[in-house]
C-alpha cells in the first residue's frame, strides 16, 4: 500500500502538483487519469523517487520515503518495477538480456537460476520465442510485454506503468491491461497505472484517481465513475459522443 | 562491468583505428612533400625533411589533430548513444532500478579510453611511415637522409609530453561528450544538436588544454 500525503512538485516557477493526497491498495490496479499535461507522469515519477516533491510525504507500506537512509532507499527501489511509456528497453541488449539485467545487477543468482527466472517471466507475459531478438526487431506490443517482464522479474511489491497501452491496437491494449491485472492479483502487488485509455478505466479501474491541473479532482472505482455526477469527470471520461450515448443507455437501463 | 569495458574498447579504440591509420598515413606523406618542396635552398640538409616530419607528427599531428578528428567520431558516438538512451527513458529505467546510470554508462568509456595512447602511437608510426614512403618513392630524399632526420636531436621527453597530452585528451574525449549526452533534454532532434555541441566543446577543450599543457610542460 502506498500513501501519498499532500505532495507538491514544481519546476522552476511552474507549480505542477499542487497538493495531492490519496492512497493505493495492494493487489489492486490503481489508475491515474487526466488530460495531457495534468501531471500524471510527474506524479508517477514522484512515487518512483525519480523526482523529490518539495512538500508532503509518500509512504510505502508504512515506510516514509524521506525518512529512509540512502541504503534503505536503494533497497526500496529494488522492490519497484516500472513500465515506461515508450517501454525504455535497453536497445543494446536482447529481449532476454533486458529481462536478466536487474538480476545480474542486484542478485547473486547463478547463470541457470537467472535463465530459469527469465524464461519464467517471459512465459508469464506470453513471449516464448523472442528471447534472442533485439527490441528494434519486435513489435510495440511485444516490447510492452518485455518491459512488463523486466519490471516483474525481481518480484516487485510496487509496479508502476506509464500509459502501458498507448500506441497499441484496442485488442492488444486489452491483453496488456488484463496481463497487468492478473499479475497484480497473482503476486499481490500495489500497481499504479497512468492511462488515457477509457477502455482500461472501465475494465481494470479498481481505483481511479482523476488529476486536473495538478490537483485531485475525483477518485473512486470504475463502477462509481459510471454513476458520478461530477462534471469535470464526466466531461473528461465521456468526451466522445459514443461514450456519452453508452452512459445514457446505462443510466436509462438502471432506472 | 568487464564485458562493458571490452565492448567500449572495441567500439572506441578498435573502431577508430581504420580512420586513424588512413589520415595519419596521408598527412605524414603530405607533411614530407610540403617540407621537401619548401626546402629549396641547397645549403639546408635534406635530413631536415625527416626531422620536420617526426616533430610535427609526434608533437602535434598525432596527439592533437587526430584527437580533434576523434572528437567528431568517438565524441558523436558517445553523445548520441547516451543521448538516445536519455530520450527513450532508458536512463530513467536504470535510475528506477537503482543502478547508478552515470557511473554505469561513463566509467567503462573512461577506462576504454585509457587505451587511446596506443592508437596514437600507431598514428605516429603510420604517419612517419607515410612520410618515409612519400619522401623516398617521390624522389625527394634518400631513405638514409630521412632516417638520419628522424634521429636528429631526439629528446625522449618530447614523446613523454606527447603521451601526457594524449592521456588528457583521452579523458576529455570520454567525458565531455558523455556529459552532453547524459544531461540533454528533448527528443531525437536534440540528440543531433547535442552531438554537434559536444563536438564543438570537445574540440575547444582539447585546443585550450593543448595550449596550457604545452606551456606547462615545454615552456620555460
Ligand atoms: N522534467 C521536467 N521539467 C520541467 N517541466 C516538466 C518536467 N516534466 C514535466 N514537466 C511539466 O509538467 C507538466 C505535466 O507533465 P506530465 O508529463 O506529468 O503530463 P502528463 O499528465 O503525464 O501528460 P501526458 O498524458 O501527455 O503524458 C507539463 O506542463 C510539463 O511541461
Ligand atoms: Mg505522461
Amino acid at each position: 500500500m502506498i500513501e501519498v500525503n499532500d505532495i507538491h512538485k514544481s519546476f522552476d516557477d511552474a507549480h505542477i502538483l499542487k497538493g495531492i493526497t490519496t492512497s493505493f491498495q495492494k493487489g489492486k490496479t490503481n489508475l491515474i487519469i487526466g488530460q495531457s499535461g495534468s501531471g500524471k507522469t510527474v506524479f508517477l515519477k514522484c512515487l518512483l523517487g525519480l523526482f523529490t516533491p518539495e512538500e508532503g510525504t509518500i509512504s510505502y507500506d508504512g515506510k516514509i520515503y524521506n525518512d529512509l537512509t540512502d541504503a534503505e532507499k536503494r533497497d526500496l527501489r529494488q522492490e519497484m518495477g516500472m513500465v515506461f511509456q515508450g517501454s525504455a528497453l535497453f536497445d543494446s541488449m536482447s529481449v532476454e538480456g533486458n529481462v536478466k539485467f536487474p538480476l545480474e545487477m542486484f542478485t547473486k543468482q547463478s547463470k541457470s537460476e537467472m535463465q530459469d527466472r527469465a524464461d519464467f517471466v517471459l512465459k508469464r507475459v506470453n513471449l516464448v520465442d523472442a528471447h534472442h531478438k533485439f527490441p528494434s526487431e519486435i513489435s510495440g506490443g511485444m516490447q510492452k510485454r518485455v518491459a512488463i517482464a523486466r519490471a516483474i522479474v525481481m518480484n516487485p511489491k510496487y509496479l508502476f506503468c506509464d500509459e502501458p497501452n498507448s500506441g497499441l491496437d484496442p485488442k492488444t491494449a486489452i491483453v496488456i491491461d488484463n496481463l497487468i491485472k492478473e499479475i497484480t492479483e497473482e503476486y499481490d502487488i500495489t500497481t499504479i497505472i497512468n492511462t488515457h485509455d477509457m477502455n482500461s478505466v472501465m475494465e481494470i479501474g479498481e481505483k481511479i484517481l482523476f488529476l486536473k491541473d495538478g490537483l485531485k479532482a475525483w477518485e473512486g472505482t470504475n463502477k462509481e465513475i459510471f454513476k458520478t455526477d461530477n462534471e469535470t469527470v464526466t466531461d473528461f471520461v465521456y468526451s466522445s459522443d459514443l461514450f456519452k450515448k453508452v452512459r445514457q443507455m446505462y443510466i436509462e437501463e438502471r432506472n | 562491468m568487464k564485458s562493458l569495458i571490452l565492448k567500449e574498447i572495441d567500439e572506441l579504440i578498435f573502431g577508430s583505428l581504420g580512420i586513424i591509420i588512413f589520415i595519419s598515413f596521408f598527412i605524414g606523406a603530405v607533411i614530407t612533400i610540403q617540407t621537401a618542396l619548401n626546402l629549396t635552398n641547397p645549403i639546408i640538409p635534406k635530413y631536415l625533411i625527416g626531422f620536420t616530419a617526426r616533430q610535427s607528427l609526434i608533437l602535434e599531428f598525432s596527439p592533437t589533430f587526430v584527437s580533434i578528428v576523434m572528437a567528431g567520431k568517438v565524441g558523436s558516438y558517445i553523445t548520441s548513444s547516451i543521448g538516445s538512451m536519455r530520450v527513450t527513458e532508458q536512463i530513467d529505467a536504470l535510475d528506477v532500478m537503482g543502478v547508478n546510470a552515470l557511473n554505469y554508462l561513463v566509467f567503462p568509456k573512461i577506462i576504454a579510453m585509457l587505451f587511446y595512447p596506443f592508437a596514437i602511437a600507431i598514428s605516429m608510426f603510420v604517419g612517419i611511415s607515410g612520410g618515409w614512403i612519400a619522401g623516398v618513392f617521390g624522389g625527394f630524399l634518400t631513405s638514409a637522409d630521412f632516417v638520419e632526420g628522424l634521429q636528429l636531436d631526439f629528446s625522449p621527453f618530447q614523446v613523454t609530453y606527447a603521451f601526457i597530452k594524449t592521456l588528457v585528451f583521452a579523458f576529455v574525449l570520454a567525458t565531455v561528450p558523455s556529459y552532453h549526452g547524459f544531461y540533454m533534454k528533448g527528443g531525437a532532434l536534440e540528440v543531433g544538436k547535442a552531438s554537434t555541441t559536444a563536438f564543438v566543446w570537445t574540440s575547444v577543450v582539447i585546443i585550450v588544454s593543448n595550449y596550457i599543457l604545452t606551456q606547462l610542460l615545454l615552456g620555460q
